[in-house]
């Protein structure tokens, strides 16, 4: 046990003096939520849009004034020729252009019925369509505030509610996404890389000519990272509540234990790569190809894995993050329990096994 | 008493295609106390063999022991009693001189102050600096530092690979003195040089060339077995005149030798070889020679091809 202990604290002594793997360790899931936080969002906000109003009415001005007062659209220019639309969209500032016939007002009032017409910049299909959806809501308002004096037969009003996240805030999905990423950055590749760093340097060479048993010298390597892993769970849970306003709406505690299992997860895919790689370079590579990239794309967490075609969706079924990524929104987001996730959390304590097992099996007691 | 036997070791690196045989079968015994040497150049298998020995690798064919307990089957028990010390600088470099050893001191279930007396000699010298970092230190006091953190668990056997490589000679010659005090202290000594010079400084020494042993034996047994008269010669112009001795018939073989060279004769004919030389016009200084052991190696090198 005292030999255990001394050499977690050598593994403590070798995070705090260098400086990098401080700054990957500890600095970078805080610059990860804060980026993903403020910077990368695939929320609408302020785009900029051109007016062509031909009538010049009441009803344009007021609509108008609706469209600007909203957080979504921001009057970028006025025009007034349709050669100008085209212009304004090449020149890429303008996101999205409303146009108005003339008589608007007129028609509305005379004929019970006007048109808009809404051109939108589809280059970036999603921010379209967002786009031209949340134009089409504000001028459905306008249109039912000025019909609610008048007796309408027929209409059928849509009452929505967004569950979970009423404000539909990016940050409820990347929070768990970003929280699989860090953990998984933390515990595989730095835990494979500082195992494969004592080969190259051929100090485990000696530690292997030791009363030390072998397999103990990586699990005493991986304490450290499991220790620091529990520090960024911490503060990117801290972060999210009080700077992103995402609240832990289930049980905290479960929350925290399925974040253990999966770190866990990833300390013995760690472990396992180690056993396999000879130099730094190869762990990690074999780290972010093998393990980063998948987290990133097959986790649902940048695409929807149900829109997937069946290959890509079976094999996004053996990537952990995957099965994290739907425990920490459930238990965060939706506040539900266990319950809800035994399924998942079976299935991670399933690979843990795996992992764990075939990574005891691969691990050499000599040099080769 | 035999502290490590090696029996008919044959060690191949490789698969299938491409194998590299690094020892055909070698066998030799130390015995208990004995500052034994391993000499040969560079490539000649030395570190294979350590690290058959020290359990780090599994040897094809052959058998071993250290300390009385097979490298194979009692691997547990020969990592508990020897201390090893690789060719390259294997401690951590980013821990201080005393936290290193105080690392090694518990990873082998002892303190620093329990052995302090085995390494005192040596450690002294670096405790000054032992606060700085084990990566900052000169080449010397790095093999310093190694020698003591391989000493701390008062080993039996001690495996040395290469220590004196890339250290400069006033080191080197202390390192030679601290392994007689501690060969005085009862522990077995392996050590392994590609320097020919430091082979007299141990009791036995095998000459060890491409995985095979030429010759095992005491330093001046070795140079009593050359048996051959062996001359320097000296001239203005060193190149033509080693090409002269190699032409002379009476010369078995010739070869630079510091600031001579050597040329190993075939029977007597100092005389006729001398007339040679004068007859090619060479101004020449000659004299006779003892053989040294770096003369053995080149002879039974010789007569292994």
């Amino acid at each position: 046990m005292k030999q255990f202990l001394s050499f977690v604290k050598k593994e403590f002594h070798h995070i705090f003096r260098d400086i990098r793997t401080m700054f990957i360790l500890l600095a970078m899931p805080v610059a990860q939520i804060i980026i993903f936080g403020f910077a990368l969002t695939n929320e609408v906000k302020n785009s900029k849009i051109a007016i062509w109003d031909q009538s010049g009415d009441a009803a344009t001005a007021s609509l108008v004034s609706e469209l600007e007062a909203s957080r979504y659209f921001e009057v970028e220019q006025a025009i007034h020729s349709p050669g100008e639309i085209g212009a304004s969209f090449k020149k890429g500032k303008v996101k999205l252009a409303v146009i108005f016939p003339p008589h608007f007002n007129e028609d509305l009032q005379h004929f019970n019925k006007a048109q808009v017409q809404l051109i939108a910049d589809a280059s970036d299909p999603n921010v379209a369509n967002t786009l031209t959806n949340y134009a089409s809501a504000i001028i459905m308002d306008y249109q039912n505030r000025i019909t609610q004096n008048r007796k309408m037969p027929y209409t059928i009003t849509t009452e929505m509610r967004m569950l979970y996240n009423p404000e539909l805030k990016g940050a409820y999905n990347f929070v768990p996404g970003v929280m699989a990423m860090v953990l998984l950055l933390v515990c595989t590749m730095m835990t494979a890389i500082t195992i494969v760093r004592e080969k190259e340097m051929g100090t485990m060479e000696v530690m292997l000519v030791s009363p030390m048993k072998p397999f103990r010298i990586v699990l005493a390597k991986a304490v450290p990272y499991l220790l620091l892993s529990s520090v960024n769970i911490a503060s990117i849970l801290l972060l999210s509540k009080y700077v992103l306003d995402v609240p832990v709406n289930g049980s905290l505690l479960l929350l925290i234990g399925e974040s253990f299992l999966f770190t866990l997860v990833s300390l013995s895919l760690g472990l396992l790569i180690s056993s396999g790689a000879e130099s730094q370079q190869t762990a990690m590579f074999i780290s972010l190809v093998g393990m980063f990239l998948p987290t990133v794309m097959l986790s649902g967490f940048m695409f929807p894995v149900e829109n997937m075609p069946l290959p890509l969706r079976t094999v996004s079924n053996i990537v952990p993050a995957k099965w994290y990524y739907i425990i920490v929104k459930s238990v965060m987001i939706k506040g539900t329990g266990l319950h809800t996730v035994w399924k998942e959390t079976l299935v991670l304590s399933g690979m843990l096994v795996f992992f764990l097992g075939l990574a005891i099996r691969n691990f050499k007691i000599r040099l080769a | 008493m035999t502290a490590v036997t090696v029996n008919n070791i044959i060690k191949r690196y490789g698969k299938k295609k491409s194998v590299v045989t690094a020892l055909h079968g070698i066998s030799f015994d130390v015995k208990k106390g004995e500052l034994f040497g391993l000499i040969g150049p560079d490539g000649a298998g030395k570190t294979s063999l350590f690290r058959v020995l020290t359990t780090l690798l599994l040897a094809e064919e052959g058998s071993a022991t250290v300390d009385g307990f097979d490298v194979v089957k009692d691997y547990k028990e020969i990592r508990k009693r020897v201390g090893y010390m690789p060719g390259r600088f294997s401690l951590y470099q980013d821990l201080t001189v005393k936290e290193n050893l105080d690392f090694f001191a518990t990873i082998f279930n002892t303190t620093v102050e329990e052995n302090y007396d085995l390494i005192k000699d040596i450690y002294s010298q670096i405790e000054p600096f032992k606060d700085r970092r084990a990566g900052k230190l000169s080449g010397g006091m790095k093999q310093k530092l190694a020698l003591s953190c391989a000493l701390i668990h008062r080993p039996s056997v001690l495996f040395l690979d290469e220590p004196t490589t890339g250290v400069d000679a006033v080191s080197r010659k202390e390192f030679w003195e601290m392994l007689k005090r501690l060969k005085a202290q009862g522990i077995t000594i392996l050590v392994s040089t590609p320097y020919m010079d430091e082979a007299s400084l141990c009791d036995r020494v095998a000459l060890i060339q491409s995985g095979h042993i030429l010759s095992i034996d005491t330093p001046q047994g070795i140079v009593q077995q050359f048996g051959k008269k062996l001359l320097a010669v000296k001239a203005g112009q060193m190149l033509p005149l080693l090409q002269a001795l190699k032409e002379h018939p009476a010369v078995a073989d010739a070869y630079p030798f510091g600031e001579y060279h050597h040329a190993v004769m075939k029977g007597a004919g100092r005389q006729e070889l001398e007339a040679y030389l004068v007859k090619r016009g060479f101004e020449f200084e000659l004299k006779d020679a003892e053989p040294d052991i770096e003369d053995c190696f080149m002879g039974l090198m010789r007569d292994g091809r």
